[in-house]
């Protein structure tokens, strides 16, 4: 399966997304993320029974945050996907991608000047 | 323990936007147990007003710290060598804590970083509720264990009021009414034969109505 996804993408790989904190995802604005996506397990089918849907209140909660500091919350999103979803996760790559470059540089990266374009944890 | 929630980030924007370097000072305490003020909610402040100022172009230093308690001089006294790098301190403890640094440091502004709303209980992780109004004359002993100053709305001694309606206080159709509660725990005890006696008016001058209150243990001071 040789899918392809925009190279500006970097993963953060973690055990499972509800080991994703309000602070990781936070850090990665400050480091100068454009857009950060957390790609969890279809909800219901959790292997550690429901920390995908701590990680959705958390990304819902830095969401706000985000909205609130004058970053956007729109730079921030959580997706579903299971890990036989290859396909999907290329598309959702490509589909986030795409609306972070709509929304343009993040304004830390520009005042910063520099940085990384895109972000994932999974 | 006190229960406390963080102040809306834009108050505290609002309040520390003039100033250039800021310290968030939380505590180890009770406002770490509530999840309000303890070193993982300072550092997500401090994360949350950096990503502000900085994308607002403002370069300001914001560093954050937490003490083991700030209803301490022992552990306020450790600001001491560094409280002089700040021209702000945002407190992220209880009133209590935020008001002994300023009684530590009368030179240096000091802000609240969170709302001290009451003594309370965890139902459940982020669910909190209000148990002891702290009056200083505690009468659990003679209402079933269930404190009908902190859990009856109206603070009745001779209750329930006419708005107690299937168990629940007129205020709100969720709020259990305190005295329900209090009947139904001394039923269930069968000292039900205290409701034969009225209680006598509360004194409350162990309460604010005594003015500032203090404690004074001789057996304790040094």
């Amino acid at each position: 399966m040789r899918l392809q996804y925009p190279p500006d993408v970097r993963i953060i790989q973690v055990p499972c997304t509800g080991k994703v904190d309000i602070l990781h995802l936070l850090t990665a604005f400050e480091e100068g993320a454009d857009g950060v996506f957390v790609a969890g397990c279809l909800e219901g089918d959790c292997h550690f029974i429901e920390g995908n849907l701590h990680a959705k209140r958390r990304v819902t909660r830095v969401k706000e945050i985000l909205d609130q500091v004058g970053i956007g919350g729109d730079r921030l999103e959580m997706y579903n996907l299971s890990a036989g979803q290859g396909g999907r996760f290329a598309e959702i790559a490509r589909e986030m991608d795409q609306k972070i470059r709509d929304l343009g540089p993040s304004p830390i990266r520009v005042a910063k000047g520099g940085g990384v374009q895109g972000e994932v944890a999974a | 323990m006190i229960r406390a929630v963080g102040k809306p980030l834009e108050e505290i924007i609002h309040m520390v936007q003039d100033f250039d370097k800021i310290l968030l000072a939380g505590c180890d305490g009770c406002v770490t147990v509530c999840e309000a003020g303890g070193l993982k909610e300072t550092k997500v402040l401090g994360s949350a007003l950096r990503l502000h100022f900085t994308q607002a172009g403002q370069n300001k230093v914001i560093d954050e710290t937490t003490l083991t308690r700030q209803c301490d001089k022992e552990y306020v006294g450790l600001l001491r060598d560094t409280i002089d790098n700040y021209d702000v301190v945002v407190s992220l403890a209880c009133g209590a804590g935020a008001q002994f640094v300023v009684d530590m440091y009368k030179d240096k502004v000091v802000f609240p970083g969170v709302d001290t709303c009451f003594i309370g209980v965890t139902e459940e992780r982020g669910w909190y509720t209000e148990r002891c109004q702290a009056c200083g004359r505690c009468i659990l002993a003679d209402t079933g264990g269930i404190c009908p100053i902190a859990r009856c709305s109206k603070r009745m001694l001779n209750g329930p009021c006419g708005g107690s309606e299937a168990g629940k206080c007129e205020v709100s159709p969720e709020m259990p009414c305190g005295w329900q509660l209090i009947y139904d725990r001394l039923k269930t005890l069968g000292q039900l034969d205290r409701f034969e006696n009225p209680v006598d008016p509360k004194d409350w001058t162990s309460s604010r109505d005594g003015g500032i209150r203090k404690i004074m243990r001789e057996d304790l001071r040094i």
